[in-house]
């Protein structure tokens, strides 16, 4: 039977991205699922999570009756500090982002091309009314930028592609993508597959798939 | 002697003129001077160019500026389509200039460091470059972006003392002491009025040498 495989869920990707986070590193996790992945690194693990409005060791959201108002992160939630967390302004929280100083970014995307490009902030090149927010400044500054996001669209649509047919908000930086359906890494060959989900094949996955994948 | 300390938003925010390019701090609500920007608002003038992060929720006070028509043209990183700014702008009520978010807080800093322009990869190989000058340096497409300075800065502020001297807690910094740095004219509205003296010379955030006005605005 072909559908015989469980694609993961928003968690199981998340929970699947956070795995291959090392200790020591300095992330910057973006809006929606790349946010929860600070959920899944463990408790004895220490990474140090930068959020763009000025924080340095972002922690757990607070119980309800613990909020501070002036503490959230770049998605304005409430959020509560590690131990050793440090505070800065604005443009050197994107020094931080722009200045290689971050380890990782985690962002969310529409498509990623499979020379690495990312196309995340609009569906056409010239939308009146753009959100742009620090994606660009992000996907360009960090070591490496991973991307998690569904492997088609609700259509069924590949969202790997030769060339990214929605705007892009940087050129060549991905460096992995973890979908629902797989993880793979962005090569000087293409797409190469790290991991697919049991009871997927390859040759099932790159039926759902528009660019051309390689194996390990 | 030295006191920035002034009564009211009107005495703070008196003979702003219409076409004046505000820098209003804040991320969210977080680090917005909500009083300083109702004063704005009261003070009257017009046609001016609003420099944030965001175009702001439907009901808040920036949506309000927005809607009572007197912003010409807003700068910023992200407005949702669907929100009262989205609609002025897709109406063509609101001029509209989008920058991604590190580039709106460096030509900021700029304004205020005296950087007349510099050049940045963030963009170069997106649509935002579209006829600008880019330029390959060190391997690296890059955009050329000139500073962003402001007649007027309004300022959210923990602490201040009479010479200006700001603290900000938590989050509330964000754009804070970069925009202080780069107005003609800053005003801060601040939670707690202390003594000259008080704050510790090592936690002071924003120096008083970049603030004119203080507002006490204590819950």
């Amino acid at each position: 039977m072909a559908d015989s495989f469980i694609p993961l869920d928003r968690d199981g990707m998340a929970a699947r991205a956070a795995r291959d986070i090392p200790e020591g590193w300095v992330v910057n996790l973006g809006i929606g699922i790349p946010t929860e992945v600070a959920n899944f690194i463990p408790a004895d693990r220490e990474v140090i999570i930068h959020s763009e409005n000025g924080v340095i060791g972002a922690g757990p959201a607070p119980a309800p009756e613990a909020v501070n108002p002036y503490l959230v992160n770049a998605g304005t939630q409430p959020i509560t500090l590690v131990r050793g967390a440090a505070y800065v302004h604005h443009a050197d929280s994107f020094a931080i982002a722009r200045g290689g100083h971050l380890d990782l970014t985690v962002l969310g995307a529409f498509e990623v091309s499979e020379t690495g490009d990312i196309a995340n902030w609009a569906r056409a090149a010239h939308e009146p009314v753009a959100q742009i927010g620090g994606a660009m400044d992000l996907a360009i500054g960090a070591k490496r930028l991973w991307v998690i996001m569904e492997h088609t669209t609700k259509e069924g649509g590949s969202r790997l592609r030769r060339q990214c047919s929605y705007p892009l908000t940087a050129k060549g930086t991905v460096k992995r993508v973890f979908t629902n359906l797989a993880v793979l890494d962005v090569t000087p060959r293409g797409f190469v597959v790290r991991d697919i989900i049991p009871g997927l094949s390859f040759e099932d996955l790159q039926a759902r798939t528009e660019a051309v994948l390689y194996r390990d | 002697m030295i006191d920035k300390f002034v009564r009211s938003a009107a005495e703070a925010l008196d003979g702003v003129p219409d076409g004046a390019t505000v820098l209003l701090a804040g991320f969210g609500d977080v680090g917005m001077a909500m009083t300083l920007l109702e004063g704005l608002i009261e003070q009257g003038a017009r046609d001016l160019v609003l420099v944030c992060n965001s175009g702001g929720r439907d009901g808040s006070a920036v949506a309000r500026l927005l809607t009572l028509g007197r912003v010409r043209k807003l700068v910023c990183s992200f407005v949702r389509p669907a929100s009262d700014a989205g609609r002025l702008i897709a109406a063509g009520k609101l001029e509209f200039e989008v920058v991604p978010q590190g580039t709106l807080a460096e030509r900021i800093r700029a304004a205020g460091a005296g950087i007349p322009a510099f050049y940045t990869p963030t963009a170069a190989d997106t649509v935002l470059a579209e006829d600008r000058e880019v330029r390959e340096i060190g391997g690296r497409l890059c955009l050329l972006e000139y500073p962003l300075a402001g007649d007027l800065a309004l300022v959210d502020a923990w602490e201040a003392d009479r010479w200006g001297n700001l603290t900000y807690r938590d989050t509330q910094r964000n754009f804070n002491p970069i925009m202080a740095m780069a107005a003609k004219r800053t005003v801060a509205q601040t939670k707690h009025a202390v003594e000259l003296g008080a704050i510790p010379p090592e936690h002071v955030m924003t120096s008083g040498i970049f603030v004119h006005h203080v507002l006490h605005v204590p819950d």
